[in-house]
């Protein structure tokens, strides 16, 4: 039996170690969307608002012009490249804003309990309720259209979807004894919620937050799509597929297509990342109990 | 038998010799849970350097007095009071004063630490709190507080999942004395452990009684260990005291029926189990 027991651990850790294909292909997506995004200053081959209306809808594999162009003469994989800045940057924004209402909200609630929990808690039961979409037009609606609007929006959308879980590991991390033994030592609430209850959490912060990046990115390509994103000449993903809609009808859609193809291609990625950090947190937890 | 009265429990030899007061002195103490009195009426006093157990059969209210010692639970009536100064408030200031001079020592070791942190972490943690001073003195005085318990330094970087159960109840009594309480409340704190490891765990114990002058309220139910490690021992039933006075005497010639049906429980050679059950009718009868 004693024998048997390292072995068998040190199985179990090689196996979690290996990393399924698809999360590496996702991984390697992401990154190359977010260097082209970075870099592209330097990578892009033209101006991504230089209009040509002489070379207006090129399809893709055209002289000069690998992606084609859209109906104004624009470089699509320039634009793609530095609409990555924005579709990229906002619902970062969005993740990080809600990640931070979120752990604090659900953080409070939980070990706050009592009638601040149930407060708290239906909050964030109605916000979570309450379509993003829906929220984010009626905010663009009020204060107009632009990024900081939308993304504030999202932001206060999602923070239900992070403070819940947030919230849940909170209490059960909070029920384990150890915590009693910090009480007994003198330490107050605050300390053992941010040195001990904290970390516990972050793992699941992670999960929900790239996950939340996701549907993020996606809300606010279809607001810039609606044009209550961002603003011309500006590109985003959103608004290069917004444009592209008289094209498409004329019987060119690559202009639309391949920007739609980035941002389908971006959401499997961030959610096939996210399903696996929460999968391996999972397994994880399962080991541990 | 005056139960309920305020005896002094507490050894007439202090270690600190010149002061005479009781360090830990409880006074009716009750606790009720609903309906439920899980500690009835309980007062006895702990002289400095003393060892006091508190002895019963499971549900007797063992813990929850020792976790009302600790701060852990709040008694519905009575008094805890440390160093002759009674223990109310939860502001910061009397949070930490309660714990200078008191702490514990859970039956399970393993789950009284944050099992992300390593050993040396743990315990450098309360001295921070407790005992300001440089990362290094810190570093200095939990090496010191490892040798004091018999735990190497490599011990003190694993985590507590990788230490045995006599080491991590080692660290948590490391941890503990980091604070340098006058007063440790053990709760079954050899319970869990190998009969062997428990031996070096109390010899430990002892030790560090002799070294340093701390007291001890050790709850237990084994009466082979209380015997090893008290001087003066209380019997609980049902939330009441109903046996106190010298460990060796309770056991060599109970007074309580009670007590003496604890005594005959204990499996040895001649065991005799109708003795048991006569002891469990005479109980009942009273
Ligand atoms: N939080 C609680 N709520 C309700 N009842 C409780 C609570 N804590 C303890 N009790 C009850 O109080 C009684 C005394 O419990 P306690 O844990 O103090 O006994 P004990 O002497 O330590 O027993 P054991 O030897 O099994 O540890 C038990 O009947 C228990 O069910
Ligand atoms: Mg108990």
């Amino acid at each position: 039996m004693t024998l048997t027991i390292p072995a068998l651990r040190a199985r179990s850790a090689k196996r979690r170690r290996r990393r399924p294909l698809i999360v590496s292909l996702a991984v390697a997506f992401l990154i190359l969307v977010a260097a082209m995004g970075l870099l592209a200053p330097v990578l892009a081959p033209h101006s991504p608002d230089a209009t040509s209306l002489l070379n207006s809808l090129l399809p893709p594999g055209a002289e000069g012009h690998w992606l084609g162009t859209d109906s104004t003469g624009r470089d699509v994989l320039s634009r793609i490249m530095y609409g990555a800045r924005l579709s990229l940057l906002a619902p970062l924004g969005v993740v990080l804003l809600s990640g931070l209402l979120g752990t604090a909200i659900g953080l409070l609630a939980a070990r706050a309990g009592g009638w601040a929990d149930a407060v708290l808690s239906r909050g964030m039961d109605i916000v979570f309720a309450f379509p993003s979409m829906l929220l984010a037009m009626l905010v663009v609606a009020v204060f107009g259209p632009g990024l900081t609007a939308p993304i504030c929006a999202l932001a206060v959308s999602y923070t239900p979807f992070v403070g819940r879980v947030v919230r849940s590991v909170a209490i059960q991390e909070g029920t384990r004894p150890y915590m009693e033994s910090y009480r007994v030592m003198g330490f107050g609430e605050l300390w053992v919620t941010l040195r001990h209850l904290l970390p516990n959490v972050v793992p699941v912060l992670v999960a929900q937050s790239t996950l939340a990046f996701g549907y993020a990115l996606v809300d606010l390509a279809a607001l810039s799509y609606l044009g209550l994103g961002v603003r011309p000449p500006d590109a985003d993903w959103g608004s290069m597929i917004s444009q592209a809609r008289s094209a498409i009808l004329q019987g060119e859609p690559w202009s639309g297509l391949l920007p739609g193809l980035v941002v389908l291609l971006t959401v499997v990625s961030v959610n096939v990342l996210g399903e696996h950090i929460g999968g391996s947190i999972g397994r994880k937890q399962s080991e541990g109990a | 038998m005056n139960a309920g009265d305020l005896v002094d429990t507490g050894g007439s030899v202090n270690a600190g010799g010149s002061v005479n007061a009781p360090v830990l002195s409880v006074t009716s103490l009750v606790k009720k849970f609903g309906h439920f009195t899980a500690v009835d009426d309980v007062s006895f006093e702990l002289m400095p350097g003393a060892s006091l157990g508190i002895v019963g059969e499971s549900g007797s209210g063992k813990t929850t007095t020792a976790r009302i010692l600790a701060g852990l639970e709040q008694p519905t009536s009575g008094t805890v009071a440390l160093d002759g100064e009674v223990i109310e408030g939860h502001s910061r200031r009397a949070r930490l004063r309660h714990a200078r001079r008191l702490q514990m020592i859970f039956q399970d070791p393993y789950s009284s630490f944050d099992p992300r942190q390593t050993i040396a972490r743990s315990i450098a943690e309360p001295l921070r709190l407790h005992a300001p001073g440089s990362r290094k003195e810190h570093q200095a005085r939990v090496d010191e507080l490892l040798d004091q318990v018999g735990l190497s330094r490599r011990a003190g970087e694993s985590l507590p999942r990788d230490l045995s159960g006599g080491q991590r109840q080692r660290a948590a009594i490391a941890r503990a004395l980091g604070i340098a309480p006058r007063v440790l409340v053990l709760d079954e704190a050899v319970a869990a452990l190998d009969v062997s490891i428990q031996a070096q765990i109390l010899t430990l114990l002892d030790q560090l009684r002799r070294d340093t002058g701390i007291s001890y309220v050790f709850v237990s139910h084994d009466l082979a260990v209380v015997r090893y490690i008290t001087d003066t021992s209380i019997v609980m039933r049902h939330g009441r005291i109903v046996e106190r006075g010298e460990t060796e005497q309770i056991l060599r010639g109970p007074q309580h029926p009670y007590t003496r049906l604890l005594l005959d429980s204990i499996p040895s050679p001649d065991w005799d189990l109708d003795r048991v059950v006569q002891d469990r009718r005479a109980l009942d009868l009273r």
